[in-house]
């Protein structure tokens, strides 16, 4: 059974439908990119998946002992309040909240926070306010806590928005080995159409016309034809 | 100034100064604790709606004349407290109109029964005291003092356990959401916890000043302070403080207990702004 099976999807806001009637399937060990316009609805079709808006129609169903909390998931933006006094290691051991047994962190829930820090490589930053930090700072902080929290899948929401070049790569590199040396499943939103093609395992294309399959398929379907050719523009 | 250490000294003989030193610090302590959730999750005006709540249930006990009120005012806030919460959900009725519907309509009826059904001679006194606290904590019974060091501690105690989680539920509930926090539950209790301290509160200040004590404290704190941790601690520091020296001062002073901690409060706040810019956040 899959990790993820949406069947008859519909999903919006408000009595207000932006996609109808999508199935696709997520299996252990996949890694799917999510492509499409802005405004297409892939963010609210993540919430949805996750649970964090109801379905308008249809079903989320997770299977294969996935669990909501082996889920680390990396959002749009946060709304993050102005004010919110949180330093950097807060944040990311936050992301170890599932794996916390007790009331308490445990010496490798500290660990784990500590090693993925070092991975997004914001060492220096550990100890500084959230709120004061640059765009891209902010970025690797969620991404790290995401890290943290990535049993079995991880949830990525435009992840390299707002990174330098190097630490795009390096993030790159990082998914790719969490998804091929961890066997973590991947679902990722990215407007980098040549990185989705390049990683990726499986692509989702939603917007005015939707196609769902292996990136080989996509690369020879219509739609994946022209969308590329146009460098990610729909039409 | 060694004539009021003398005066102190007297005072603390007595075992009701005594008394409402505990309970005092104690509750400003737990109420000090939430202050910074409840300010960041825009929390705070739920504070004020309970308050007012409480108010109504304590004029509707004093009604049916119960010897005890807190048992009934501590079951109608926490009703009201979920109540609150459900509703503000739901999207039909906005958050804060309900909020502001269920607390002036409480404030209203509390104030047509102790009107309709006067319990003493002297309503407009009687109205005073339960908004502005007046001297109720100097006149606390043992039973109702060991109620309320039960109640303060346990609040703390939950807090000190779910600290992770009420970290996570404030910081990102999307987040926590998606790695299988149950977030409605933790703001259901938080809302439980809420409605425990503003009826604990409602003791030492009165139902109109509860929120100075929730959301003073963790002001002030944020103005010197950058993470969650030391916000939390500083901000319960500054209650306990502020508590006690308004509590000492209004003994010796003979001013209102609810408002003299209030004004502590304040200027707390005033010297903090200044700290945080010399400080420039730690
Ligand atoms: N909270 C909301 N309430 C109502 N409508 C919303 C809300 N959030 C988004 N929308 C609308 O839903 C549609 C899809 O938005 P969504 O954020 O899912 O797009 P997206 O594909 O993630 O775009 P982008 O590439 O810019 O991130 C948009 O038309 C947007 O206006
Ligand atoms: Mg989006």
């Amino acid at each position: 059974m899959a990790l993820i099976t949406c069947a008859g999807l519909s999903l919006g806001y408000e009595g207000r439908e932006i996609i109808k009637d999508l199935n696709f399937t997520v299996s252990g060990g996949d890694y799917l990119c999510i492509v499409g316009e802005n405004g297409s609805g892939k963010t609210t079709l993540m919430k949805t998946v996750l649970g964090l808006i109801p379905p308008m129609a249809g079903s989320v169903v997770m299977g294969d002992g996935l669990k909501a909390g082996e889920i680390g998931y990396l959002p749009q933006q946060t709304q993050v309040q102005r004010d919110f006094p949180a330093s950097v290691r807060e944040i990311v051991l936050s992301g170890c909240q599932s794996r916390q047994k007790g009331f308490f962190y445990k010496a490798d829930d500290r660990a784990l926070a500590d090693r993925n820090i070092e991975r997004m490589g914001i060492k220096d930053l550990r100890d500084r306010c959230y709120r004061e930090l640059s765009g891209g700072q902010q970025q690797r902080v969620l991404l790290a806590r995401a890290l943290c929290a990535a049993g079995k899948m991880i949830v990525l929401d435009e992840p390299v928005a707002g990174l330098d070049p190097r630490v795009t790569a390096e993030m790159y590199r990082l998914i790719e080995d969490l998804n091929k040396k961890d066997g973590i499943t991947v679902m990722m939103i990215s407007h980098d159409i040549g990185a989705a093609l390049r990683y990726a395992s499986h692509i989702l294309h939603i917007g005015r016309r939707v196609f769902f399959g292996t990136k080989e398929d996509y690369m020879s379907s219509v739609i994946g034809r022209e969308f590329i050719s146009q460098g990610g523009e729909d039409r | 100034m060694s004539a009021v250490f003398a005066k102190l000294a007297l005072y603390l003989t007595y075992p009701f100064v005594r008394y409402a030193l505990i309970v005092g610090v104690l509750i400003a302590l737990c109420s000090s604790l939430l202050g910074v959730t409840l300010v960041l999750k825009r929390f705070s005006f739920i504070g004020d709606g309970l308050s007012h709540v409480a108010f109504g249930a304590m004029a509707a006990a004093s009604v049916l004349g119960l010897t005890s009120e807190m048992p009934l005012v501590l079951t109608v806030t926490v009703i009201c407290a979920v109540l609150i919460l459900r509703v503000g959900q739901n999207a039909k009725i906005k958050g804060d109109a309900s909020i502001a519907m269920i607390s002036v309509g409480a404030l209203a009826l509390g104030y047509m029964l102790m009107n309709i059904f006067p319990t003493s001679g002297n309503v407009s006194g009687d109205v005073c005291t339960t908004l502005f606290g007046s001297t109720s904590i100097l006149t606390l019974t043992p039973k109702k003092v060991r109620l309320c060091v039960v109640l303060s501690l346990t609040v703390t105690a939950v807090f000190i356990l779910f600290y992770n989680r009420i970290f996570a539920v404030t910081f990102d509930e999307g987040f926590a959401t998606a790695s299988g926090t149950n977030v409605k539950m933790y703001n259901l209790m938080i809302a439980v916890i809420i409605a425990v301290i503003i009826v604990l509160a409602m003791n030492l200040v009165g139902s109109l000043l509860i929120s100075a004590l929730v959301i003073f404290p963790a002001v002030s704190a944020m103005r010197m302070f950058r993470s969650f941790k030391s916000v939390t601690i500083c901000s319960a520091v500054i209650s306990v403080v502020c508590a006690f020296l308004g509590i000492i001062v209004s003994i010796i002073e003979g001013t209102p207990v609810g408002s003299t901690i209030v004004m502590v409060n304040v200027a707390a706040f005033a010297a903090s702004c200044i700290a945080g810019r010399y400080l420039g956040g730690v």
